[in-house]
């Protein structure tokens, strides 16, 4: 099986790269159009700031590539973020995204000391509706870091709460993204990976 | 439910973990590669890796290190521990580190918090603040492994870094750091008030209650502690399910 990171500079690929290597999977980290259109899955991770994200991603021409891949795709954390239309973050105007999936990205509203700004940490997971999930319950907790996220809607396949529900997962067709480091969550994570790879 | 975090910091000096009592007489306590995983497989939320020797030998932080540590590990990590420019923190993060932890260099040119910030996103900047009590000018921070007063207020100074975009605070007592007798509740609670962004309370655990002081009448994010983890005074399962049996808010 051929999986492909794509590689926009988007923060801790080691992180998915040593997961997967745990796993017994071998990665190529690659921006290359051709190997990522024929690679078996495609995983997208990302950490950071939108805005530079999407300049990287234009640079290279990803922005076009990556919404017509038609194999498994898992964006993971920023990565899931920037499927999305729209975010808040990137100045006043926010960032035009990838628009692959239909939401738009909006920030937590911080309150000392009960909602800390960014939401990290380890947050159990509700609503879940994906074969992504399969063998996991809302007793099963993964591991967040983020300052935005994407609400629910028709797309969400599973979300948390800080205090309101948020789009912890989201899918179209064969894009699947996680807003929580999958990699970095334990067991927990390790068995969403799996099953992303068995899609 | 976000839950409170349980992190076990490993202090190390020249490959092996050690800890010390008020930073000074430090005792061998082990490979940290090993601690590392039996802490992840124990529960533990998240690690520190802080490079003690850093900052007074001006080392290079140990990148092949952390990249053994992070080919591990599948929960979060922080390393600190001498990190002064944009390209230490890219080594660390190019090599599987999480978070990094900066100290002295950010209390040195607090612009380093925006650059950092700007370049590597607020998520993996930690500003860790350690902290000392005196009757006359309250808590104050200290730098270079605890050897220098800088003079600046400590909830002041949490709260710039926070401002100039950290994305957590770590904030050590060196009053209580090693004595086990507790948690600087007052300096935790404070800066936990006062800032907007997660806080981790750090220096003086020495029992399962502790932590849960620490949680509910300091409002700290995490609790970390080396000494009652790395001698196996406390399991972290059993501090866990103690915790959650006080009604915090625990991964088991």
């Amino acid at each position: 099986m051929k999986i492909a990171i794509v590689d926009y500079k988007g923060g801790n690929v080691q992180s998915v790269l040593f997961a997967l290597e745990r796993l017994g999977v071998q990665a190529t980290l690659t921006a290359d159009h051709d190997v990522l259109r024929r690679a078996d899955k495609v995983l997208f991770p990302g950490e950071g700031e939108a805005a530079s994200a999407m300049k990287e991603l234009r640079a290279q021409g990803l922005h076009e590539l990556l919404p017509t891949l038609t194999q498994p795709f898992l964006g993971i954390c920023l990565g899931m973020q920037l499927l999305g239309r729209h975010t808040q973050e990137g100045g006043a105007a926010g960032t035009d995204m990838l628009g692959i999936l239909p939401f738009d990205v909006v920030r937590f509203q911080a309150a000392a000391p009960e909602h800390k700004v960014p939401h990290m940490g380890w947050n159990n997971l509700q609503a879940l509706r994906s074969p992504l999930f399969e063998g996991l319950s809302a007793e099963d907790y993964v591991y967040f870091v983020h300052s935005y996220y994407a609400p629910v809607g028709s797309y969400t396949i599973a979300e948390a709460a800080y205090p309101a529900p948020f789009s912890a997962a989201v899918q179209h067709e064969n894009f699947y993204a996680v807003q929580f480091h999958t990699e970095k969550s334990g067991p927990v994570g390790t068995r969403i990976l799996e099953n992303f790879l068995k899609l | 439910m976000l839950t409170k975090r349980i992190i076990p910091c490993l202090d190390v000096k020249d490959g092996r973990t050690v800890k010390g009592v008020r930073f000074e007489g430090l005792r061998d306590a082990g490979d940290p590669v090993a601690l590392a995983s039996r802490y992840a497989r124990e529960g533990a939320d998240e690690l520190v890796f802080l490079d003690i020797t850093a900052t007074n030998q001006k080392r290079a932080t140990l990148v092949a290190l952390v990249r053994d540590v992070a080919r591990e590990l599948d929960i979060p990590f922080t390393v600190g521990g001498g990190i002064g420019t944009i390209s230490d923190v890219e080594a660390l993060l190019m090599n599987g580190a999480d978070k990094v932890s900066i100290n002295s260099a950010a209390l040195a040119r607090p612009e380093l918090i925006e650059e950092l910030a700007a370049r590597f996103g607020s998520q993996c900047i930690v500003v860790a603040a350690d902290a000392r009590f005196n009757d006359a000018d309250g808590w104050q921070v200290y730098t270079r492994a605890g050897t220098n007063n800088t003079g600046r207020d400590a909830v002041q100074w949490c709260r710039e870094a926070a401002d100039r975009g950290a994305g957590e605070i770590l904030l050590t007592s060196m009053s209580n750091d090693g004595t086990k007798d507790g948690f600087a509740l007052d300096i935790t609670g404070a800066v936990s008030r006062a800032v907007t962004i997660p806080v981790i309370a750090s220096g003086g655990a020495g029992s399962k209650q502790d932590f849960t002081n620490v949680f509910q009448q300091a409002q700290a994010d995490a609790g970390l502690a080396a000494s009652i983890f790395h001698f196996g005074e406390i399991g972290i399962r059993e501090l866990k399910e103690h915790l959650r049996r006080d009604g915090i808010p625990m991964r088991l």
